[in-house]
């Protein structure tokens, strides 16, 4: 192999290093565009009685006041989902009900930032205020309702509105209660995790003008953009090719920019004003009017015999959607989905519960989507069962996890067709020393290392569902554009693909250039969620290449007069029967009137597999018996994602990910206030990682050689989020003797957990 | 109103409203290397040169730079460039959105430390955030970045 499994530096590396322009503001640099400031709900829930926007529109510089009174009340999903989306169409532009602290009240589009804010400070709104929803655990058959109206869904997704419920999800697998009057030991325990703010550092952006066609252009900082055309499609109601959509390199999106947060109010202003018009979500706006992870609730039940052999995975869970359902039925069913064909060789197994409305900012895609979740009840019940049974964790993993050609009813396509997750557990032991260490060493009379650990599992794409096309032209002195969709928010699928190219038409990859961010040119993408880039966009290039040489071939064979199954391509020339082009020539014959064609190509890929990728990850957590503080001084995180198609790419997956999950195993906490605010709105309130708290993390592959995927790669993208908050709380248990239950694992509860001991 | 200054070497005048940071004045005059990533001083994507030292031009008013010399990573291109292979080759850099300003911070420490340990160097690099990477690779780039050049 030429560019498959080497590490090599992205596409685009150096330069963004440098800082040369290539995100959305960096192109936005029309000074004349209107400024968009939103005025916010300071209520969780209230009903708009009055509102007055005179004094604001008569403003010097306001162009655009916008309020429900004056907007389309069409209702619309701003979920990132291929359609029909399984998501409630349960919010409108502007509404007169506020269903959480930050829902929009008014859009003012300014000459300057300055009278946007002032204009907005004029508005006068009159609430009826209304008793909020903002308990998770009392949500269900409150007497308050967070939607009073039943919204459209396009599937049945167990939403009943007048519960407060967005989706109802109950599956089991076998038959649970006789199963576990089967076993020899049954633990039950719940457990809590916390929403997570997605923290990118670049925050919610986008722009709209009109260009010379009438066309509306939006410009955004998105991972979906083709969603996100669909979307203002119907927000708007103009028809799609209306609408022409680029979109830049994202600084960051993790799941964020899979909800379409921003890109209707630019839209809307540009559309009715004709002018251009910008919005750039403020650091607080993005932490509290945008999306988080779900919070959520666990009760997971293990049964199994006396020598560790797992019969029975029982979870029921609650998770929090907030004010909208966006993702609420689909996070809900992959914290499932993901989490218990790990245990596939289980008997019987059942994922069930709901998503609930609060209010509260709505939740969304994070990174893990739901199986980040999922893995920490689920892997914290498997180190609590494990000490039940006195055996080593990890010899209990290894009893129990899904091999290859095990099957389970959650797996799509039902056969795991390959696993590394044996060799990452021995690799993980070994690397962090869990044979001499494990479960604890003790440094002194206040400072204990406690060792713990946790496996997990993703998917690669949506199977069965999600489908892209990537297209290659070949240029006139025989150099390639491959023109995909895949979004780049920095996990490099732009250089990933370019190889895949390469390595197939075995040429150097700077012969092979690419776009991807122009709606107008590329073809269909659903974008960058559900860790798909690699294998989905990855298979669909495979497909484009292969379709290519053979039209180089064919094309040879012509121009040359030798029949095609005499010639051979070597990546420069095609040769055979004494004669030879090379691809330059070629190239340039099909240029003139002689050669009269161009060569383009297309691959499309749609999986009905989502195979999925695997961690072993573990933890060696320094307590302070004292304080109770916890600090993470080493974290081994062996991977399987099949082929690794470049280390660079995927190394910093994995260390990003796993810096990530310790800190929503450790820091990382959305609280709001007794009266329904978000507090935790600024770096200086939400805490993320810094480089002081990352000590050590080390990581590891082990491949795996996956029959569906691209040269036998699986993804990597969300899987590396998931095993730092079960690993920490084992490891913290192996310390001090206490389990946390509930994320994220702070010095107080450790402390208070001590001291009540 | 206006503010003369010296940004990566040249003179320039800015005009600027009353009260507007330097990080915005910089952008819109056209450095677009400078990133802002937060409203409150907070997470290092915005660090420039202020006189050769690394500031955060979030928080520096326009006015106050009257006479002062400014560098942007656009004035720091060739050294840039050679840290950059460094961050490449240790696939340090993800989305990149932090990356103009860990840069500055790192060319700075070049200058000012020498044969720093590794604690000085994660604390002269503090205040520099990243979502996506996790530090080590960061790290990883910077140290070797140090031997070679440092
Ligand atoms: S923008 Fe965050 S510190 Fe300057
Ligand atoms: S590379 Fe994305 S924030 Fe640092």
């Amino acid at each position: 192999m030429r560019y498959i499994g080497k590490k090599i530096p992205k596409v685009d590396g150096i330069e963004l290093v440098k800082g040369t322009p290539a995100y959305t503001s960096d192109f936005d640099t029309n000074n004349n565009s209107l400024i968009i400031k939103i005025l916010r709900s300071p209520h969780p829930s209230a009903k708009i009685i009055d509102i007055d926007t005179t004094e604001a529109e008569a403003m010097g510089g306001v162009e655009c006041v916008l309020t429900h009174k004056n907007v389309t009340d069409i209702k619309f999903t701003l979920a990132g989902q291929s359609y029909p989306e399984p998501s409630p169409y349960d919010r409108s532009l502007l509404s007169d009900t506020m269903r959480y602290v930050g829902d929009e009240v008014a859009v003012v589009a300014a000459v300057d930032e300055q009278t946007a804010l002032k204009a907005i400070k004029t508005i006068n709104v009159k609430y009826e205020i209304l008793e909020p929803v903002l308990d998770l655990e009392t949500a269900v058959d409150n007497s308050n309702l967070v939607h009073t109206q039943e919204p459209h869904v396009n599937f049945d997704i167990g939403c009943d509105h007048k519960r407060n419920i967005a989706s109802t999800f109950y599956k089991e697998n076998g038959d649970v209660e006789a199963e576990l009057k089967k076993c020899d030991l049954i633990i039950e325990r719940s457990y809590k995790t916390q929403a997570q703010a997605h923290a990118m550092m670049e925050t919610y952006r986008a722009t709209a003008s009109i260009d010379v066609n009438g066309r509306l252009n939006i410009m955004s900082s998105t991972q979906i953009p083709f969603h996100v055309r669909r979307h203002l499609s119907r927000i708007l109601g103009i028809p799609k090719s209306k609408i022409k959509i680029i979109k830049p390199r994202l600084g960051g999106g993790f799941g964020g920019k899979q909800t379409a947060s921003v890109e209707m109010f630019p839209a809307m202003v540009t559309w009715l004003t004709k002018k251009p018009s910008k919005i750039v979500y403020t650091r607080q706006e993005t932490f509290s009017c945008t999306t988080s992870r779900h919070a959520m609730k666990f009760t997971v039940r293990l049964g199994s015999d006396k020598q560790g052999n797992i019969k029975v995975v029982d979870i029921s869970a609650l998770s929090d959607t907030g004010a909208y359902g966006e993702h609420a039925a689909t996070v809900f069913f992959v914290t499932g989905h993901k989490t218990l064909p790990l245990y596939g060789r289980a008997n019987a197994s059942r994922y069930h519960g709901y998503a609930v409305y609060t209010n509260k900012m709505p939740a969304g895609a994070l990174r893990g989507y739901g199986a980040t979740q999922g893995t920490f009840a689920l892997e914290s019940a498997m180190n609590e069962l494990a000490s039940e049974i006195g055996m080593d964790p990890a010899e209990l993993r290894l009893k129990n996890i899904i091999r290859v050609g095990d099957s389970h009813p959650d797996l799509d396509g039902n056969i795991l067709q390959s696993s590394a997750l044996d060799r990452c557990i021995e690799t993980g032991k070994e690397m962090i020393g869990w044979d001499e260490k494990y479960p604890a060493v003790f440094l002194s009379d206040s400072k204990v290392r406690g060792y713990g650990m946790a496996v997990t599992m993703q998917g690669s794409g949506i199977a069965g569902i999600d489908t892209a096309t990537a297209v290659l032209k070949m240029n006139d002195d025989g150099f390639f554009t491959l023109i995909h969709s895949a979004s780049d928010m920095g996990q490099g699928s732009d250089t990933a693909l370019v190889q895949i190219a390469a390595e197939i038409l075995d040429v150097d990859m700077d012969r092979v250039i690419v776009v991807s961010n122009d709606l107008d040119t590329v073809p269909y993408d659903p974008g960058a969620y559900a860790s798909s880039g690699v294998y989905v966009t990855g298979n669909a290039v495979i497909e484009a290449a292969k379709e290519m040489k053979k039209q180089i071939l064919e094309t040879a064979s012509r121009l040359l007069n030798v029949e095609e199954k005499e010639l051979e391509y070597d990546g420069g020339n095609v040769s055979g029967a004494d004669k030879s082009i090379s691809l330059d020539e070629l190239a340039q014959k099909l240029c003139s009137f002689e050669g009269k064609d161009q060569l383009i190509a297309k691959g499309t890929f749609g999986g009905d597999t989502s195979p999925p990728p695997f961690i072993a990850g573990f933890a060696e957590v320094e307590v302070d018996i004292g304080t109770g503080k916890c600090e993470v001084t080493d974290f081994v995180a062996v991977a399987d994602c099949g082929t690794v198609i470049n280390e660079n790419l995927a190394r910093i997956q994995l260390e990003g990910g796993i810096a990530m999950g310790i800190g929503l195993g450790l820091y990382e906490d959305v609280v709001y206030s007794k009266t329904g605010r978000m507090v935790t709105d600024s770096f200086m309130t939400y805490k993320i990682p810094s480089r002081m708290d990352i000590a050590n993390i080390r990581t590891a592959f082990e491949s795996s050689d996956e029959p569906t995927g691209p040269f036998g790669a699986k993804s990597i993208g969300e899987v590396v989020n998931n095993t730092p908050p079960p690993a920490i709380a084992h490891a913290v248990y192996n310390a001090t003797g206490l389990w946390i239950t509930d994320l994220p694992i702070t010095p107080e509860k450790v402390l208070m957990g001590l001291i009540s001991k | 109103m206006k503010v003369d200054t010296s940004i990566n070497g040249r003179a320039m005048t800015l005009e600027c409203e009353n009260g507007e940071f330097l990080a915005g004045a910089l952008r819109r005059y056209g450095f677009l290397s400078v990133k802002e990533g937060c409203d409150t001083g907070s997470c290092g994507l915005c660090t420039i040169w202020l006189n050769g030292k690394p500031a955060l031009s979030c928080c520096l008013l326009t006015a106050r730079v009257e006479g002062q010399e400014i560098t942007t990573i656009e004035g720091m291109q060739e050294e840039a460039e050679e840290f950059a292979h460094f961050m490449v080759a240790e696939g340090a850099e993800q989305c990149g959105f932090c990356s103009p300003g860990f840069a500055m911070t790192v060319l700075a420490m070049k200058r000012e430390l020498t044969n720093p340990t590794d604690d000085e160097v994660k604390n002269y690099m503090a205040g520099n955030l990243c979502r996506c990477s996790g530090y080590v690779g960061q790290t990883r780039a910077l140290m070797k970045y140090l031997e070679v050049h440092g």
